[in-house]
């Protein structure tokens, strides 16, 4: 009994762990697609380059590990501002088959692109010596960086949450999830609103991609072998909501880390049934809008 | 106008000639994996047999040259492997076919051999009974029960528990099985076993797992590469190896090419395995340094390298024998009693029977060598050694 609860309080880490990493990447893509009716399936690209952007800073300039985060999340925030403003913004008015096309595309050259700056390879991930070790609490040992991963995200996402809750902006952005026509007649400037929220996500992406790349390794195919994943903490969670995907991710860490620590040969299978019965029973997801 | 056509006439004439001239052109069918996430295992071998066609591709009888073709197969994708040796048999008509570092690609491969009547000297995929497919097939690589097995008896003299976890495909299912045989007939005790989905880059779970278990020691497989250092990088970051957790395993989880990368956790690390960079052989020796010219004082060659390499001679030799003109079962007759005293491995031979290695496993540990990571051969743990898996299943 005791093993048995020390097992779980190990799953239920490692799959917080897991989780949040998976929540920073998708909350970027549950927000866009709620706010702006944008199927982007690129939105791993923004994760995959984050990833890039933070190891090779680190290996290739010697640039220090917080640095290297920050310089993730603001240059791929500034060029996903750029891609929304001049590819993005056509195809906001076109049918989902454009929009669908269009991120595949994209994703296929991100793959080429990737592929030919930093070789097929799985990039090694070397994480500064403060970070590495074990914390001993509760008597049992505990992965650093793990801890680490935790903390800062949950302390992202409280910030966030805050963010869209309690200010101005969030009130912007909430309006216009609930009523985009209406909250354009009282002035507020939607498509200025949608290239922020639209860099923000993109940023998060970012930081999930780069903190994350120890548990989902950085390499060309990235966009395409994950997306299966940030596209379920979407559907499970529901469109254009904060909380939404928090507890789709969380399930989906903690199960999968579940099926890989206690029935190993079935994989990832667990999450499959998992979305198609929380799928047939709320079509909309956990916490979406019935529409 | 004219000009340019006449131009290309001469073009065609001149290639046509030139092809003529070179009727003793041998094709070599080579097929790796150049991409996807299981890359840098196919470098190995591309790497091995790129040292050996630039060292040793002019020592052929006169008027005899040999045409590499290289393909990448993308990975453990036995379809495209299937579709890339077809073609390479049908359109560009090769003599050989060699490389491939996956099980499932070999088998789908052989079965054309067999049809086509080309020989096939896998450089890798260890799939036991690949050989038993086709009579074409031949292998200069490994079987996992060759080293597992042994590690499986000797191991048991060292620890009571141990906890199995392997790469979920077909070689990792033989290196569980061959190891535990091995462990289990010697009295030993296997606590728990896992199977992990080949292209896991996150090994937490699965080794949070077996450290919860604590047993003395856990047995690990997986198919070298980037997949062993995540797995090692796992076993540094739970701290099993504070917890007196031994780790051992077959040498693909301390290849020697990623083997710098995986830091000091491996220390300590006991594999058994047929070859390792810190061999000190003098042919070993002369090839660790060949590779290092060729590639950079960095780069250490992986056995994946050094398995390319001999399979590159074992064909060599069989177009010098056969002086070019290539008859497939007059080549099958020269590889089933190939030999090589030499090789960087040490001695090999192909076993006639079974068309499978023949070779020395060595137990060995990761030791600091002039302050480098390096498999240090502590011992033969077995001489001149078949695939024991083929002894205990007999064909039918």
């Amino acid at each position: 009994m005791q093993d048995f609860l020390s097992s779980l309080v190990m799953v239920a880490f490692h799959g917080l762990a897991y989780g949040m990493i998976l929540y920073l990447i998708s909350v970027g893509l549950s927000v866009t697609m709620g706010l702006m009716g944008f199927v982007n399936l690129a939105h791993g690209v923004f994760a995959m380059a984050g990833g890039y952007m933070m190891l090779s800073a680190m290996s290739r300039l010697d640039v220090p590990f917080p640095l290297a985060i920050v310089i993730a999340f603001c240059a791929v925030a500034l060029a996903s501002m750029v891609l929304e403003r001049f590819l993005y913004s056509r195809l906001y008015s076109a049918g989902e088959l454009e929009q669908v096309l269009f991120t595949i595309g994209l994703i296929f050259m991100s793959v080429a692109v990737a592929r030919l700056v930093y070789g097929p390879l799985p990039q090694p991930v070397h994480i500064p010596g403060y970070l590495k070790g074990q914390l001993h609490f509760l008597g049992r040992d505990f992965p650093t960086y793990r801890v680490f991963l935790i903390v800062f995200s949950v302390s992202l996402v409280a910030l966030l949450w805050f963010g869209v809750e309690r200010t101005r902006w969030g009130a912007m952005v909430r309006a216009t999830v609930d009523y985009r026509a209406m909250a354009q007649s009282v002035g507020i400037n939607t498509s200025r609103l949608f290239t922020l929220t639209f860099a923000l996500g993109s940023g998060l992406a970012a930081l999930g991609g780069a903190l994350g790349a120890e548990i989902i390794a950085v390499e060309p195919t990235y966009p395409f072998e994950h997306l299966v994943f940030f596209l379920i903490v979407v559907a499970v969670g529901g469109l254009g909501s904060l909380r939404g995907p928090f507890v789709a991710a969380l399930l989906i860490g903690v199960a999968d880390t579940a099926c890989k620590y206690w029935i190993p040969e079935f994989g990832a299978f667990f999450i499959y049934i998992a979305t198609i019965a929380v799928l047939l029973l709320r079509p909309e997801g956990l916490f979406g809008k019935a529409t | 106008m004219g000009l340019k056509l006449s131009t290309i006439i001469a073009a065609v004439a001149l290639a046509a000639a030139s092809g003529w001239a070179a009727a003793q052109t041998v094709k070599i069918g080579i097929i790796t994996t150049y991409s996807g996430p299981t890359a840098g295992q196919g470098d190995q071998l591309d790497k091995g047999f790129k040292l050996y066609l630039k060292l040793n591709g002019n020592k052929l009888p006169p008027g005899v040259k040999v045409e590499p073709i290289f393909r990448d197969d993308t990975g453990a994708n036995p379809d495209a492997a299937k579709r890339i040796a077809q073609e390479l048999i049908v359109r560009d008509k090769v003599q050989f076919l060699t490389g491939v570092v996956w099980t499932p690609n070999a088998a789908a491969i052989a079965p054309l051999t067999a049809e086509a009547k080309v020989p096939f000297v896998i450089a890798n995929a260890a799939g036991w009974n690949i050989p038993r497919m086709s009579k074409y097939v031949a292998r200069v690589s490994h079987t996992l029960p060759q080293s597992a097995y042994p590690l499986g008896k000797w191991a048991a003299k060292k620890f009571k528990r141990v906890y199995t976890v392997v790469s979920d495909f077909a070689p990792g299912q033989e290196a569980e099985d061959a190891f535990i045989k091995g462990f289990k007939e010697s009295g030993g005790e296997i606590v728990g076993s896992a199977r992990v989905p080949l292209a896991t880059t996150d090994f937490i779970p699965y080794m949070q797992r077996v450290k919860d278990a604590k047993p003395d020691a856990i047995f690990a497989f997986n198919p070298g590469g980037k997949q062993a250092t995540a797995q090692m990088k796992a076993y540094a970051d739970l701290g099993l190896k504070k917890a007196g957790i031994k780790y051992i395993g077959t040498g693909d989880i301390t290849a020697d090419e990623e083997l710098q990368n995986m830091g000091d956790a491996a220390l300590g690390v006991i594999t058994v395995h047929h070859y390792s960079a810190a061999g000190d052989r003098p042919a070993n020796k002369a090839f660790v340094a060949a590779y290092k010219k060729e590639y950079g004082e960095k780069m250490n060659p992986g056995y994946m390298a050094a398995v390319a390499w001999d399979a590159m001679d074992l064909i060599f030799h069989c177009i010098r024998e056969e002086k070019g003109k290539m008859d497939p079962d007059k080549t099958m007759e020269i590889i089933r009693n190939y030999k090589n005293p030499d090789s960087p491995r040490g001695p090999i031979q192909i076993d006639p029977e079974t068309r499978d290695i023949v070779q020395n496993e060595y137990l060995r540990e990761v030791r600091k060598v002039d302050g480098k990571l390096a498999n240090v051969e502590l011992e033969v743990i077995e001489t001149q050694y078949k695939d024991p898996w083929k002894e205990f299943n007999k064909p039918k």
